[in-house]
């Protein structure tokens, strides 16, 4: 039984579709990709998945429970197993690397302050940032940024953890560290990651399984390598970043020589 | 995690809020002189009570011997019962005690000022003041006294 | 001509929606206030951001207002020979209207807005998110620990700036005009009513301290969670609160002294 399954999934802004039917499941154990061009609603569907945002129709259920059906604690405890990196990393500005990693222990349980040190130095540790722990948010690059929220989203050992954009905006080499993170953190901690990005490369190395999106709609689906053999143009043209094809490079309207040669004076 | 300077500036806050209080009570304005001990009431009917408020003050000689408590009407003589309360350390203020109400100064506030009589009983608890001289109404005097100027003049 | 009716008539409802959110979001934060009481260490340190950052400009304005009281009323009261009374219209001035209003009015250009620009700051950088993804309520951890701050330093700021007021009042009153000391203070004590007057403008700031922080967290939590978004909620904290202050004083004063 898949961990997340998302049936019918409607989800409108305003009198815009985001989702228009979507199906999804995400395999426990492994590393699930959400791909498709800016702005087809792939944070949103993290945020439905994290009960921050309600559907306008259909369901969406982790480890078994109907998410927007939970009461308001249920939900919270659900959200305890669950990790999310944002693509800002969301750190609170006005506590040290330290603090925010030790945040949800101490919010979130009563341990005495030496196992909180001890635990959230190994974290720090396992992303290579334990001699980082004193230095503020603002001390830090984006790189690392992410590496310490990363580190807070496993410090309660989470059943998922879901990555918003998380290479977005990188140099090559935190991408690369980031890349590898994300493959070591699935496997040593058992984790079921779902990855949200348009950036191929990287996600394709990694990921297991791959839904790809645009207008509302599952366009694609499966493993890397099956979605590269596709025949689909929309996906061959997304796969290997074509500026034109079934997505124009035109923003869709009059043509060139209607709007040169026409008398109409806009305006 | 929490600075403890945090915490001292916070306490020495707090502190000076609660002291800066403390001052507006104390020495701003009269809450000193409000813990009234246990008192006695008496009545007085007056003819016109001319601005006078509940809690004006009550004084025999200048001494502030207690307070305005209550201020109604009385139905069958159409005069003000005005009940004062006395504290219970001026016990013995004479039965045929006069009371005025007089102005502190032209603009001021009124207050009852009362004279002390002669008799040897005291008032009591529930006692009435018969003798009452009432409030002098600007308007009134000014009038009487137009009026007396006119009648002198012809 | 159409047009102008519409969009006044979306000005209205938006109008209507903002405050009904503004409602259910202070009753989410009173929900949250209770159990602060055991960890007060987290209002402890917003007392600090709040209250103890606005001690100086309360203290230093308080100061001023008092002694620009002291001069103007000495000036009138000299006309009519009622000098000696400076006391008492210093003190009443401060106490019932000027500590409370005015004390407001800085706390929500000091303090309201800086609540605004943070919670806006915290929206727009995702972390009121991520704390909801860390199953931490936001409003219980971030939001009721700053109201409860703003509601407590309120009147305890007014009443420091009463107090500053009637020294500065008292210093241009005694030291500069020469006005006797025992007849400022004892006048002062006579007039000035600890129910009637004092504690009145202890709750009129209470009630300020209520309402200011309420729209400076809910300016932020609603802002749209841009730099422009978080500039604009801000203002809006600022002049919203004027407006909330003036208002309800004018009501609050014709409730306390509306009646002899």
């Amino acid at each position: 039984m898949p961990l997340i399954k998302i049936r019918d999934l409607h989800f409108y802004r305003g009198s815009r579709a985001i989702f228009d039917g979507v199906n999804i499941d995400i395999d426990r154990g492994k590393i699930t990709a959400i791909m498709g061009p800016s702005g087809t609603g792939k944070t949103t569907l993290l945020r439905l998945i994290g009960g921050q945002l309600r559907p306008d129709r259909g369901t969406i259920e982790v480890d078994g429970q109907d998410v927007h059906k939970l009461s308001h604690s249920d939900l919270y405890d659900l959200r305890k197993r669950m990790g999310m990196l944002f693509q800002s990393g969301a750190l609170l500005t006005d506590l040290s690397v330290f603090d925010n990693v030790a945040f949800p222990l101490r919010e979130h349980t009563k341990l005495p302050e030496s196992l909180i040190r001890d635990l959230v130095l190994m974290k720090l540790q396992s992303v290579g940032l334990r001699n980082a722990h004193n230095l503020m948010p603002s001390e830090l690059s984006g790189g690392m940024a992410r590496r310490v929220a990363l580190a807070r989203a496993v410090t309660l050992d989470p059943m998922m953890i879901m990555y918003d954009e998380p290479f977005t905006g990188q140099d090559p080499i935190s991408m690369g560290t980031l890349v590898n993170l994300i493959h070591k953190m699935n496997d040593a901690m058992k984790l079921t990651s779902v990855i949200v990005s348009h950036d191929v490369a990287e996600t394709a190395e990694i990921a297991d399984y791959i839904y790809l999106l645009s207008a509302g709609k599952v366009i694609e689906k499966g493993s890397p390598v099956q979605l590269k053999r596709s025949s689909s143009q929309w996906v061959q043209q997304f796969m290997q970043g074509l500026p034109d094809g079934p997505v124009p490079f035109h923003f869709p309207g009059d043509s060139l020589e209607d709007d040169l040669f026409s008398q109409k004076v806009s305006g | 995690m929490h600075n403890k300077n945090t915490e001292i500036t916070v306490g020495m806050f707090v502190a000076a809020g609660i002291v800066a209080l403390f001052i507006l009570a104390m020495k701003v304005s009269n809450l000193a002189d409000l813990n009234d001990e246990e008192g006695y009431r008496v009545v007085a009917e007056f003819e016109n009570i001319g601005g006078l408020k509940v809690r004006s003050p009550v004084t025999l000689a200048g001494v502030r011997v207690g307070r305005v408590e209550a201020i109604d009407l009385n139905s069958q003589t159409y005069n003000a019962d005005v009940t004062l309360n006395l504290y219970g350390s001026y016990n013995q203020i004479p039965t045929d005690t006069a009371a005025s109400i007089y102005t502190a100064g032209l603009l001021g506030e009124q207050y009852i000022g009362l004279e002390a009589g002669a008799e040897d009983e005291f008032l009591q608890d529930g006692d009435v003041i018969d003798l009452t001289q009432p409030a002098l109404v600007l308007e009134q005097v000014i009038g009487q006294f137009l009026f007396s100027k006119a009648e002198g003049d012809e | 001509m159409i047009d102008t009716i519409r969009s006044l008539g979306r000005w209205g409802l938006d109008s209507f929606e903002r405050l009904g959110r503004g409602h259910i979001f202070l009753l989410h934060t009173l929900q949250g206030v209770p159990e602060l009481f055991l960890r007060f260490s987290l209002v402890i340190q917003q007392l600090f951001s709040v209250g103890v950052l606005s001690v100086l400009l309360i203290l230093i304005s308080g100061l001023f207002v008092g002694m620009v009281l002291g001069l103007q009323g000495y000036n009138t009261l000299v006309d009519f020979g009622a000098e000696e009374s400076l006391g008492v219209l210093v003190s009443l001035s401060l106490v019932r209207e000027l500590g409370p209003v005015v004390s407001a009015l800085l706390f929500a250009g000091r303090a309201g807005s800086a609540l605004t620009a943070e919670i806006g700051l915290m929206k727009s950088t995702e972390q009121l998110s991520g704390m909801e993804m860390m199953a931490v309520d936001p409003m219980r951890r971030v939001i009721a620990p700053r109201f409860l701050a703003g509601l407590i330093s309120m009147p305890l700021l007014a009443a420091l700036f009463s107090a500053m007021g009637i020294f500065g009042g008292f210093l241009v009153g005694h030291s500069l005009l020469g006005i006797d000391d025992g007849a400022f203070w004892s006048q002062m004590q006579v007039k000035t009513d600890w129910y009637d007057d004092v504690l009145n403008g202890v709750i009129k700031s209470i009630v300020f301290g209520f309402v200011c922080t309420w729209i400076a967290l809910f300016e932020g939590y609603d802002a749209t969670p841009t730099s422009e978004g978080v500039g604009r909620a801000t203002t809006r904290t600022v002049v919203h609160s004027a407006f909330a202050i003036l208002g309800l004083d004018f009501v609050l004063t014709a409730l306390m002294f509306g009646e002899g």
